[in-house]
């Protein structure tokens, strides 16, 4: 068996993970029936049909010809995902201006043509604008600072 | 007969609505930066909308509405300019106008292409503002019959409707479609008070916020898959752009494709589902078919300018049909408004008609007011945004990213949203990788929990026997039409014709 066409492979694959994964959860749920749907009911239909479109997109993958999966772009999705993964941890505990610097620092590492003297600028244009648009403007309860 | 005759007292009180001082301004705001939004390539409405939800929250459900409507309808008119000045389309509706609007602007007429463009969106935007006012309290009237069996038929038309009508492959858009209904019922089930697919985690118990997913797949996702591409080089050939105002004999040209664009635009706006890029490829289309100077076609004809930004722009008005007189939304964006609006406190359907008249009379006279003034915003000032195109983008994305995050974070005031988000963000890059589009998808996330209820309900009236579907006739005249949507999609001279399109698309 040859994989003629990557991304249906792997998009079938995905449905038939995420239709099984439905159906496994779901079971702890009570079905009902028809007349009186159980909150298991949905789902586990859900995940049966999940099933069996990702099942039939597999077996067409190995027959029709199709796409390849291109180069993964591992250095931004890095890095992004470092930028929010950093606002959400700092937002409650470090406050509002950390958690900014800290997501814009780690955005500028996922571009390829960081300019530090435009970093800067960037970010005194950022923080202060959103502070003053959210915090003075908006009104959001958001503190500053730790200290504050 | 009884519509029309209200018609003028209603839109009166539309006009003293949207008239005030106030919303005058969140009216002129929404289609600054949706025009904005519009020309700057790599963000869309959808990801903008979500972004920009907490600037609302402070706001009157009325004025919110007239902003975020403001947003999107005003990105139809900036995605033309850059599609006109670097064959880039800034926004998805405008890919079409790429193919002859930028071959104008070689040939040096780029003013009288932007001009035609902005002309022929105000004058389809105006004739889409008349319709939604003239079909929308009808429609609601005839929803207000609805049950659950009719809500739940409906919403199973919605949804087959965006899976044939997307770009790329059916089945994947009918597997993200069950995916995003599964997605859409996290959280407690109304009827037993179980959590479903919490694993234990509070913070998730009311399900995940549509702006958080909504954020991840279409804000972080884009963000990634565009710093992947080694160059997002910006060649802006055109600085100076003079004669904006179409010559007479353009615009005598260009009446006839304009008329027909507005017309196949509302068609593709009322359907669910569809909406303004396929509005605007069908536009092209037809043109290409019916003109007299075909050859002129892909060579700077200002009809295939004129055409398809009318359609694209009636189709982005006419969405409102459905989604205000039902409450039922007909695309992702759509779903966003009306997620808007539940923030407010309105629930969406055909009481909104009766009980808020502000409410939507004032949004539909907003919406002329809108284009008015997206048309001033659009002509002379284009220079502006031509400059807008000039920001490189290692400035824009870090800036986007913020708006994200504050966006995604006021929803709740919960860092896990966040988090979420960043899940989402890396769930909707594999989807960009495997080339699943996440639009149906988001549409589902909001009816899941609905078509759900609805679905209960209607196998509890009939007693567990599914023909309760059959045996009423709008029912069953929705779901006769979304087996015709499925069969004629088998039918294989239609999906060739199909997949010629989305190829032609996926050019750019």
């Amino acid at each position: 068996m040859k994989i003629k066409s990557q991304e249906d492979f792997w998009a079938g694959l995905m449905f038939v993970f995420f239709g099984v994964f439905a159906i496994v959860v779901a079971r702890d749920y009570p079905m009902g029936s028809a007349l009186r749907m159980g909150p298991g009911y949905f789902p586990t239909y859900l995940g049966v049909i999940m099933i069996i479109i990702g099942a039939i997109m597999t077996v067409r993958a190995c027959r029709v010809e199709g796409g390849k999966i291109g180069r993964w772009g591992w250095r931004p999705l890095l890095w992004l995902s470092v930028a929010f993964a950093a606002f959400g941890l700092l937002i409650d505990e470090a406050g509002f201006v950390l958690a900014l610097l800290a997501l814009i620092i780690a955005s500028s590492l996922a571009g390829r043509d960081t300019r530090p003297v435009e970093l800067m600028f960037l970010i005194a244009v950022l923080i202060t604008g959103s502070v003053a648009l959210f915090i003075y403007g908006l009104e959001l309860p958001y503190q500053l600072f730790p200290w504050s | 007969m009884d519509a029309l005759a209200d018609l003028f007292p209603n839109l009166y009180l539309g006009f003293s609505v949207a008239l005030s001082l106030e919303n005058l301004l969140y009216c002129f705001i929404g289609v600054f930066v949706g025009t904005a939004i519009g020309v700057l390539p790599g963000i869309g409405p959808l990801a903008a909308i979500a972004m920009l939800l907490p600037l609302t929250f402070k706001l009157n459900p009325v004025a919110a509405l007239i902003m975020l409507s403001g947003i999107y309808y005003g990105t139809k008119y900036g995605g033309s300019t850059t599609a006109i000045m670097l064959k880039l389309p800034g926004e998805s509706a405008s890919v079409v106008t790429c193919l002859d609007g930028y071959e104008m602007a070689k040939q040096g007429r780029a003013g009288p292409a932007l001009g035609m463009a902005a002309v022929a969106s105000f004058i389809a935007g105006s004739i889409g503002t008349v319709l939604i006012g003239m079909f929308g309290p009808p429609l609601a009237e005839v929803a207000l019959l609805f049950g659950a069996p009719e809500y739940f038929s409906l919403m199973l038309f919605s949804l087959i409707g965006a899976a044939v009508l997307v770009h790329g492959s059916m089945l994947k858009a009918l597997g993200m479609i069950a995916l995003g209904l599964l997605i859409g019922i996290v959280g407690t089930d109304v009827n037993t008070g179980m959590s479903r697919f919490t694993f234990g985690v509070t913070g998730i118990s009311d399900g995940i916020s549509f702006v958080v997913i909504a954020m991840g797949l279409f804000g972080f996702a884009e963000i990634v898959s565009n710093l992947e591409q080694s160059s997002l080089s910006r060649d802006l050939l055109f600085q100076k752009v003079k004669n904006l105002w179409p010559s007479w004999t353009d615009f005598k040209q260009c009446w006839n494709p304009m008329m027909r664009g507005t017309v196949l635009g509302a068609f593709f706006g009322i359907l669910p589902g569809a909406g303004p890029t396929i509005a605007s490829f069908s536009a092209y289309t037809l043109e290409k078919k019916v003109s007299k100077n075909q050859a002129q076609f892909g060579k700077g004809a200002i009809e295939g300018v004129a055409s398809p930004e009318a359609a694209n722009n009636s189709a982005s008005q006419c969405e409102f049909i459905p989604t205000l007189a039902l409450g039922i939304p007909g695309s992702a964006t759509m779903a966003l408004i009306l997620g808007a609006l539940t923030i407010q406190g309105i629930a969406p359907g055909p009481q909104v008609m009766t009980q808020r008249p502000d409410l939507f009379w004032g949004l539909i006279a907003s919406m002329w007011i809108g284009n008015l003034m997206l048309l001033i915003l659009n002509l002379p000032l284009i220079g502006l945004w031509v400059k807008l195109l000039t920001v490189p983008y290692r400035l824009l994305f870090p800036a986007i990213m913020v708006f994200m995050a504050i966006g995604v974070f006021s929803v709740n005031n919960n860092p896990l949203d966040i988090h979420l988000a960043l899940l989402f963000g890396v769930l909707g890059y594999i989807f960009i990788k495997l080339q699943c589009e996440p639009a149906p998808l988001i549409l589902a996330v909001v009816l899941g929990p609905l078509m759900e209820e609805n679905l209960r309900r209607a196998l509890l009236i009939s007693r567990g026997d599914a023909s309760v579907f059959l045996s009423r006739p709008i029912s069953a005249g929705f779901l006769i039409a979304t087996l015709l949507l499925l069969a004629i999609m088998i039918v294989p001279a239609v999906r060739k014709k199909r997949e010629q399109v989305h190829e032609e698309s996926a050019q750019f």
